[in-house]
């Protein structure tokens, strides 16, 4: 298929559709705004429907009814309005609904700004809602990325049964790229037996639900949805591990982020330092396997973040005291610059040098 | 090995947007690696407009343009004022002289001033200012011949606005031709 | 030379980023005169909203708290339970007031609450770029209703004013309109009531002002006047729906 230049916020619209969304359950914000304005003018054409909701929590529970009704169905936000999705999100998830979600992240806390952030990913990855659950994060760098992955995420979410979020930010979404539509790669889909549809007098009722109010029930169902949790870590961890193979030091950044690191690694090569970048994709299931793979040539990670640091906890776990972790992180809608992140990682060898001196 | 940064930045309303998108669009056509990032907000309401465009001949890294701008097109005082900074020394500005009385600050950069609103009323549509100012900025750097921008054109505007063509082409030539480039 | 016209004290010197022609700009100076003429200035905590009017905060002279998008009623409530004694009041747009904050409008209404609420119906989201909010009009094209609002698909828009007119805890409603110069000053004693109702302990009020948002409407400032006229008034007729002592009165030109 032929490229095409488009807007990350449409190109989601676009490859949802062709995903198989029909419908879509929203509420404006900047700087995701184009997404929902697109799904309304596509949507219809498809026979699908678009319903701008009242609220963030109505439209999340549109999704709820939509999704236990058997529809592939979506709803898109940008960080304030993804807060006020958590209660939702842990109702999807302790029903185990498929649904997608997309973040276009903006700094925070409170009403923040509107421009690009990742000041989001404790929410995202530990569950902004309440109770154990978990849900798939993918975290693209690119708008051909997220088409990639808005294209098979309705399938990803239909095979496990679980909410599949996508966490772009402002610039992902307000960026042009050329994009190309491709088909994913096939997937075996579960039947959704499940569903409600109405008996038709053929079955017994289907009942959406995740109230278990007998504790051994509970924990039941959440030692299912850990079997569940576990299957997906073994299967669906995506990262991109770049000049890692003979890095002193490796860099740790998504996103938006990890594009400007990428520049960094360039810089640092030609100044003659070895440096890397682990990439991860999806930020839940974590890539702890990209860590364990590193060789003996690397001395320290750097994790680099547009926020104040939350991502690091993740590098921390992963290192386990195998390195030291420094960081670098712009917020409030600053992008890091990637001069100044060479300089951290400069900086951080030569102290990382004077301590095994 | 080539990469080209652009910042095209002025009011809202003067076609910055369009014009960068333009850039972005024919470089795709011309099999480059591209990327188009707008400004965006409430300062976008009758404040100033940007967009930062990058042509490349390898994947896109960052889509932003911090220090190490290879051009920047400035359709007003503000913007110019904003964005010189941004240049990398020997980097081209590009400034509308219709609207810019001032002189830059950088001296370490080639400056380009361009009539842009009397030459695209004379073409016959005030509006077209972006595109003499992006002739200019196409007859110095040669990034594309004229007639790919002419396709592209096109394929932008698409079919309802066809009877824009013809004016804006002409515009696009007149600003190359202050640069020497053949029209055509 | 005499002083004929002196901007209010009720607002501070700071430029307001509202586009040429908004409305949002009168409406604040006219809630700011009564503020200043009521003397209350000094003991008043107002909450600015979620959408153009979220700096308000920087343009009314008095305390203030910004609240999230649709709560300002709720955060009214808290600040008026603490100090009983002075004058809260809250400013929001329809999307803010009449779409994810109608639960709380309708219980701050219904306990009574002795707040003000200035409610502006521009029939549209302006700060997010011209999104259909419920006050849209049907056939009103906005950027999430493309082909024009339907009633089968969107409902009808939502007359606020006459919905809490309902609530027996809302002591004061009245919807008016800026769109000349007589309706502006209709509006400002809408508003001087309002606060008076408050003043004096009655329960809740809100003035809902008809406003124009020419940026998203696509139109000039002043036919954006004239269609707020010729389009909005038909169907969010001008009165007082509710005062002290009178129940559901009908909507009336005052
Ligand atoms: C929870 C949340 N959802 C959405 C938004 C984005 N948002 C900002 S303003 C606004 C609507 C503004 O419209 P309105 O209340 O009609 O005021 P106007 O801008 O027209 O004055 C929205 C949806 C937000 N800031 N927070
Ligand atoms: S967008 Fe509309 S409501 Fe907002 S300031 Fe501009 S004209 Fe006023």
């Amino acid at each position: 298929m032929e490229k095409v230049l488009m807007k990350g916020n449409e190109a989601v619209g676009a490859a949802a559709i062709r995903g198989g969304c029909r419908y879509f359950f929203g509420y404006p914000i900047t700087p995701q705004n184009e997404l929902p304005e697109y799904m309304s003018r596509e949507l219809p054409k498809v026979g699908g429907v678009f319903l701008q909701a009242e609220s963030e929590i109505a439209a999340i529970n549109m999704v709820y009814g939509a999704a236990g009704s058997g529809a592939r169905v979506m709803t898109s936000s940008s960080s304030p309005g993804i807060a006020l999705k958590q209660e939702g999100i842990s109702y999807i998830a302790g029903a185990e609904l498929p649904c997608v979600i997309v973040n276009m992240m903006r700094g925070g806390p409170g009403l923040g700004g509107i421009q690009p952030g990742q000041s989001d990913y404790f929410q995202a990855t530990r569950g902004g809602g309440n109770g154990d659950y978990r849900h798939i994060v993918y975290a693209p760098a690119s708008v051909q990325e997220t088409v990639d992955i808005m294209t098979e995420a309705f399938d990803v979410a239909d095979q496990y049964r679980i909410p599949v979020l996508v966490l772009g930010d402002g610039m992902i979404g307000q960026m042009m790229e050329p994009v190309e539509f491709r088909d994913p790669p096939t997937r075996e889909l579960p039947e959704k037996d499940w569903i409600t549809d109405g008996t038709a007098g053929r079955r017994a009722p289907n009942i959406i639900n995740s109230l278990y109010l007998a504790p051994q029930d509970l924990e039941d169902h959440n030692r299912r949805l850990d079997a569940k949790h576990r299957l997906i870590t073994e299967r669906e961890t995506r990262w991109e591990s770049f000049r890692c193979d003979d890095a002193e030091i490796v860099f740790v950044s998504y996103g938006t982020a990890s594009r400007i690191v990428r520049n960094a690694v360039e810089m640092l090569r030609e100044q003659g330092v070895r440096a890397g970048l682990i990439r991860p994709i999806t930020l839940w299931p974590w890539p702890q396997a990209a860590f364990d793979a590193l060789g003996p040539s690397v001395r320290a990670l750097m994790a680099v973040e547009m926020s104040m640091g939350q991502m690091i906890d993740d590098v921390k776990i992963s290192a386990a005291g195998r390195w030291p972790v420094g960081f670098y992180g712009r917020s409030g809608g600053m992008v890091p610059d990637q001069h100044a992140i060479a300089e951290a990682a400069v900086a951080m060898l030569e102290t990382a040098t004077q301590e095994v001196r | 090995m080539s990469e080209h940064k652009i910042i095209c930045a002025g009011f809202g309303g003067q076609g910055v947007m369009s014009m960068g998108r333009l850039v972005a669009y024919t470089g795709m056509l011309n099999g480059r690696e591209v990327s188009w990032l707008p400004s965006y907000g409430p300062e976008m309401r009758g404040g100033t407009a940007n967009c930062h465009v990058i042509v490349s001949d390898h994947p896109v890294g960052s889509p932003i343009i911090h220090r190490d701008a290879t051009a920047v097109i400035a359709m007003n005082l503000p913007s110019m004022r904003k964005f010189e900074a941004e240049l990398v020394p020997g980097g081209l500005l590009v400034i509308n002289r219709s609207l810019i009385d001032a002189t830059p600050d950088r001296d370490d950069v080639t400056v380009v001033p361009v009539r842009a609103n009397e030459i695209a009323t004379e073409v016959g549509n005030a509006r077209a200012a972006n595109m003499v100012m992006l002739g200019a900025y196409l007859g110095i750097t040669r990034l594309f011949p004229l007639s790919a921008v002419g396709e592209a054109l096109g394929k932008v505007f698409g079919p309802k606005k066809a009877q824009f063509l013809p004016v804006n082409e002409e515009a696009l030539a007149r600003g190359a031709a202050l640069a020497g480039q053949p029209v055509g | 030379m005499p002083m004929v016209f002196e901007k209010t004290r009720g607002l501070t010197d700071r430029e307001t980023h509202y586009c040429p022609g908004c409305t949002h700009g009168i409406i604040h100076r006219l809630v700011a005169e009564v503020l200043e003429e009521m003397e209350l200035l000094d003991a008043t905590i107002g909450v600015a909203p979620v959408g153009c009017s979220v700096l308000a905060y920087d343009y009314f002279n008095c305390d203030m708290h910004e609240a999230a998008h649709g709560r300002a009623p709720a955060v009214a409530t808290g600040i008026k339970r603490v100090h009983p004694d002075l004058t809260v009041f809250a400013y929001q747009g329809d999307g803010d007031l009449a779409s994810i904050g109608t639960a709380e409008i309708v219980h701050a209404a219904h306990r009574g609450e002795k707040i003000t609420v200035i409610f502006v119906n521009n029939a549209i989201y302006g700060m997010t770029g011209g999104q259909m909010a419920p006050t849209t009009l049907i056939g009103q094209k906005t950027t999430t209703s493309p082909y024009g609002r339907e009633q089968s698909h969107a409902g009808n828009p939502i007359r606020i004013s006459e919905m809490l007119a309902t609530i027996d805890g809302a002591t004061f409603i009245e919807r008016t309109s800026v769109h000349n110069p007589q309706s502006v000053r209709k509006t400002k004693a809408a508003i001087r009531e309002a606060f008076t109702v408050q003043q004096k302990g009655l329960g809740f009020s809100m003035v809902e002002v008809l406003s124009t948002c020419p940026t998203n409407w696509g139109m000039p400032p002043v036919e954006a006047l004239e269609w707020l006229e010729a389009n909005m008034i038909p169907y969010y007729p001008l009165g007082r729906f509710r005062s002290p002592g009178v129940d559901r009165t009908s909507a009336a030109e005052v």
